[in-house]
C-alpha cells in the first residue's frame, strides 16, 4: 500500500491531514434492536465538505447509521458529534441535516413547490425569500416548468429530482442520501451521479450516501466506508478500496476479483516496507511484489482483478510464476469489455478481462480455446484477512 | 403485457361474462329501484281505509290515465304544513351531525394508534373493533338500557367509587345524552375501520420527512397525516351519517319522548297512524336529502381527481 493511491478525483483528502477536525464523528456507536446488533462500536470520521459513502451489502448497518444521524434513531451506547458538539437527544426537527430518502417520501397532497418550500417555512422564512429559493431549487434541479404539478404526475427521474431539491432547499449541513437513485434505470442514474458531483462542488456541502451500488459509490465519493454486520471493514478512497483492499471481504465486495487460497513460501523484506512474497495456492505459484509482513507458512489469499490478467494463446516466457494454463470454458461480452472463464486442469476458474479495442467480431480465443493467463508481479496483491 | 391480457380476455369472452356485470344491476334493480319506485307512487296517492292501506298500485293500461290524474303532491304539501316533520328531520341532522362529530373525535386516536401499532398486532387490534358484531345489534342497545337506566350499572358503579351519593342516580337513560351514547357506541367500528385503511395505507417516511425537514410531530400531524387521512375521514363520515340519520332503534330504545328523529316519524306514520301515503313521502324526502348531496359531493370528487 505504499504506492501512491490518493484521490483521482481532486485535490482534497483532509483525512491525510491530522490536524484537521471532523465534522461528523461517530464514535464507539453501538445500535442494538431487541438482541440484533445493527451498529458494533464504530468509530468514524467525515470531513468538511467530503462525499463520504457508506457502502455494505443489505442489513449491514449503513442505513441505521445513517438514520442515527438524522436523529430518527438513538445510538444505544457512544455518541455523534457534529462540529464537535454532541447531538444526542435532539431531535430530528433540531438537527442540521436533511435527509433524502429512499422512497423519496414526497408529499402527495402538495405540487412540487410546495414540497419543496416545505422545510423552509418552518422555519418562517418570509414569502419572498421562500419562493426565491423555490425557484432556486427547480432552477438547480432542472424541473421548473413542473413545479404545478402533484408528485404522482411525474416520472420517477423526475420525482428523485424534486427529493433531492427538497432536501437541498433548506442549505442543511450535510445532506444525507439514503439510496437515493436505486429506483432510476442505469443511464438515468449515471448522468444523476454526476450531477449529484456538481452539485456538492457547486453548493460545499457535505454528503453522505449510503448504497449498496459498488459502482455508485465509486463514482461519487471522495471516500468511501465498506460495511458488514454492523462495523466498517474499510474506510478509503475508491481507488484504494479497489486497487488496495485490506481483506477478501472488500476485495470480493467492490468489482470482480480472482481470489487463491494458499501458503506464503518465501519473504523478501524491503527494509521494513513489504517486500516480494511468493505463494503457493495449491499448486500455483505467484508472487506479488509489495506482499505484506508476512512469514512462510502463513495462511493467506492471493487475489488479482481479471482485467490485470492477460490472456494469450501462447505460452509466456516465464511460466514458472503468475501464469497459469487452461481452457477456455466461458465468454462474457459485455460490448466495452470480454470476460474470459479459463477452467485450470484442477477445475478452478480463474477470469480474465480484455478490452475490446478492435471492432473485429471473431475474436482470436473462443469457446475450448488452450490459453494462457499471466499477469505481472504488481498486479496481484496479498490478503491476510 | 396489456396487449396480452387485451388478448385473454376477448377470448374468453364468454356468454357468461356480460351476467357478471348485468348481476348485480338485476339486484339493485328488483331490491331497490322497484321498491322506491312503488313508495314513490304510494306517496302520491291518497289514503284508503282498506286492506292494504293505500289504493291500488296498477290497474291495467286502460286506466293508466286516471291513475296519473289521481296522482297528486298532497302529501309532501302536507310535510310542510305540520312543524312536526320539519323538526323531526332538522333534529335528525343534528343528531347525525354531532353523532358523526363525537365519531370522529373518538375514532381517529383509536384508527391512529392501531395504524402505528406494530405489525405483528394490527390484525388483532382489527379483530377486536369487528368484535361487537358476533352479538346482535338489538342485544347490545338493549344491554345499554341496562347500563344507563337510574338504577343500572353505571349508578352502581359511580355509587362504589364514590363519585355519586347514594341517593343520587345517573339520569341520562330516555333522554338524547344516551341516544348520542349508544349511537356513538353502535357505529364506533362503521368509523375506526375506514380511518384505519386509509391511515394504515400511508408511509411513515413521510412523517420523518416532514420532521427532517424541521416540522415537529404534532404540526406534521395536521399538515401531512391528516389532509392525508382525509378520504378515509369523508368515507367514515358518510357511512355513519347517512344511517344515523334515518336510525330508528336507538332512539326508540335508549331517546326520551322527545327525542324527535325521523325514523321514529317514519315509524309511526306507517304503524301508528297507517298513513302510508304520508310515510311514503316523508320516506322519499329522507332519501333525496341524504342522496343528492352524496351525489353533489362524488361529482366534485371526479372533478378534483
Amino acid at each position: 500500500m505504499a504506492k501512491t493511491l490518493g484521490p483521482v478525483k481532486r485535490k482534497f483528502s483532509p483525512w491525510t491531514d491530522p490536524s484537521a477536525v471532523p465534522f461528523i464523528r461517530f464514535e464507539n456507536i453501538t445500535k442494538r434492536f431487541g438482541d440484533f446488533t445493527a451498529v458494533d462500536n464504530l468509530t468514524l470520521d467525515i470531513y468538511e465538505r467530503e462525499f463520504f459513502s457508506l457502502l455494505g451489502p443489505s442489513g449491514c448497518g449503513k442505513t441505521t447509521l445513517m438514520r442515527m444521524l438524522a436523529g430518527f434513531e438513538e445510538p444505544t451506547e457512544g455518541r455523534i458529534l457534529l462540529q464537535g458538539k454532541d447531538i444526542s437527544g435532539v431531535p430530528p426537527y433540531r438537527r442540521p441535516t436533511n435527509m433524502m430518502f429512499q422512497s423519496y417520501a414526497l408529499f402527495p397532497h402538495m405540487t412540487v413547490e410546495k414540497n419543496i418550500a416545505f422545510g423552509l417555512q418552518q422555519d418562517k422564512l418570509p414569502k419572498g425569500e421562500i419562493a426565491a429559493r423555490v425557484e432556486e431549487m427547480l432552477k438547480l434541479v432542472k424541473l421548473e416548468q413542473f413545479a404545478k404539478r402533484k408528485p404522482n404526475q411525474l416520472s420517477g427521474g423526475q420525482r428523485q429530482r424534486v427529493a433531492l431539491a427538497r432536501s437541498l432547499a433548506k442549505r442543511p449541513q450535510v445532506l444525507l442520501l439514503d439510496e437515493p437513485l436505486g429506483a432510476l434505470d442505469k443511464k438515468l442514474r449515471e448522468e444523476t451521479q454526476f450531477e449529484l458531483m456538481d452539485i456538492q462542488h457547486t453548493l460545499g456541502l457535505t454528503f453522505l450516501i449510503v448504497t449498496h451500488d459498488q459502482e455508485e459509490a465509486m463514482t461519487v465519493s471522495d471516500r468511501i466506508a465498506v460495511m458488514d454486520k454492523g462495523v466498517i471493514v474499510q474506510v478509503a478512497t475508491p481507488a484504494e478500496i479497489y486497487e488496495a483492499p485490506n481483506s477478501r471481504y472488500v476485495a470480493d465486495f467492490i468489482g470482480d476479483i480472482n481470489i487463491f487460497e494458499g501458503t506464503v513460501t518465501t519473504t523478501e523484506s524491503a527494509l521494513g516496507a513489504p517486500g516480494k512474497v511468493t505463494i503457493d495456492c495449491d499448486g500455483i505459484a505467484v508472487a506479488v511484489e509489495q506482499g505484506c509482513q508476512a512469514v512462510s507458512g502463513d495462511k493467506v489469499a492471493f487475489a488479482v482483478r481479471p482485467e490485470k490478467v492477460r490472456i494469450s494463446p501462447d505460452q509466456p516466457a516465464d511460466t514458472s510464476v503468475n501464469a497459469v494454463h487452461g481452457e477456455v470454458w466461458d465468454i462474457g461480452y459485455l460490448g466495452d469489455f470480454s470476460v474470459f472463464l479459463v477452467k485450470l486442469a484442477d477445475d478452478r476458474i480463474v477470469r480474465a478481462a480484455q478490452a475490446n479495442v478492435s471492432r473485429l467480431v471473431d475474436r482470436p480465443i473462443t469457446f475450448g480455446d488452450m490459453v494462457w493467463l499471466h499477469w505481472p508481479l504488481d498486479a496481484g496483491l496479498v490478503l491476510t484477512r | 403485457m396489456a396487449a396480452v391480457s387485451e388478448a385473454r380476455s376477448d377470448e374468453n369472452a364468454s356468454p357468461f361474462r356480460w351476467l357478471v356485470v348485468v348481476l348485480p344491476y338485476v339486484w339493485l334493480l328488483l331490491f331497490f329501484v322497484a321498491p322506491f319506485l312503488i313508495i314513490l307512487k304510494i306517496s302520491l296517492s291518497d289514503t284508503a281505509i282498506s286492506q292494504p292501506p293505500y289504493t291500488p298500485l296498477f290497474q291495467g293500461f286502460g286506466a293508466l290515465s286516471d291513475f296519473l290524474a289521481q296522482l297528486d303532491f298532497e302529501n309532501y304539501l302536507f310535510l310542510t304544513d305540520d312543524p312536526l316533520y320539519i323538526q323531526s328531520y332538522l333534529s335528525s341532522l343534528r343528531i347525525a351531525f354531532i353523532s358523526t362529530v363525537l365519531l370522529l373525535l373518538i375514532g381517529y386516536p383509536i384508527a391512529l394508534a392501531m395504524a402505528r401499532a406494530p405489525l405483528a398486532i394490527r390484525p388483532t387490534l382489527v379483530m377486536l373493533v369487528i368484535l361487537p358484531f358476533w352479538t346482535s345489534f338489538l342485544i347490545r342497545v338493549y344491554a345499554w338500557i341496562g347500563i344507563l337506566k337510574p338504577d343500572g350499572l353505571l349508578t352502581l358503579l359511580l355509587h362504589s367509587i364514590g363519585l355519586l351519593g347514594p341517593e343520587d342516580q345517573v339520569q341520562i337513560f330516555r333522554t338524547d345524552y344516551a341516544v348520542f351514547v349508544g349511537i356513538v357506541y353502535s357505529y364506533l367500528p362503521f368509523m375506526v375501520l375506514p380511518l384505519y385503511s386509509a391511515l394504515e395505507k400511508m408511509d411513515n417516511s413521510l412523517i420523518e420527512a416532514a420532521n427532517d425537514l424541521g416540522c415537529p410531530p404534532l404540526k406534521a400531524f395536521w399538515r401531512i397525516t391528516f389532509p392525508l387521512s382525509l378520504p378515509g375521514v369523508i368515507a367514515g363520515s358518510m357511512i355513519c351519517f347517512i344511517p344515523i340519520t334515518g336510525e330508528f332503534v336507538i332512539p326508540d330504545l335508549l331517546g326520551g319522548a322527545d327525542t324527535l328523529m325521523i325514523g321514529k316519524t317514519l315509524w309511526t306514520e306507517f304503524f301508528g297512524n297507517r298513513d302510508w301515503p304520508l310515510a311514503s313521502s316523508v320516506a322519499v324526502i329522507l332519501l333525496i336529502m341524504l342522496v343528492v348531496p352524496i351525489m353533489i359531493f362524488q361529482n366534485q370528487q371526479k372533478k378534483v381527481a
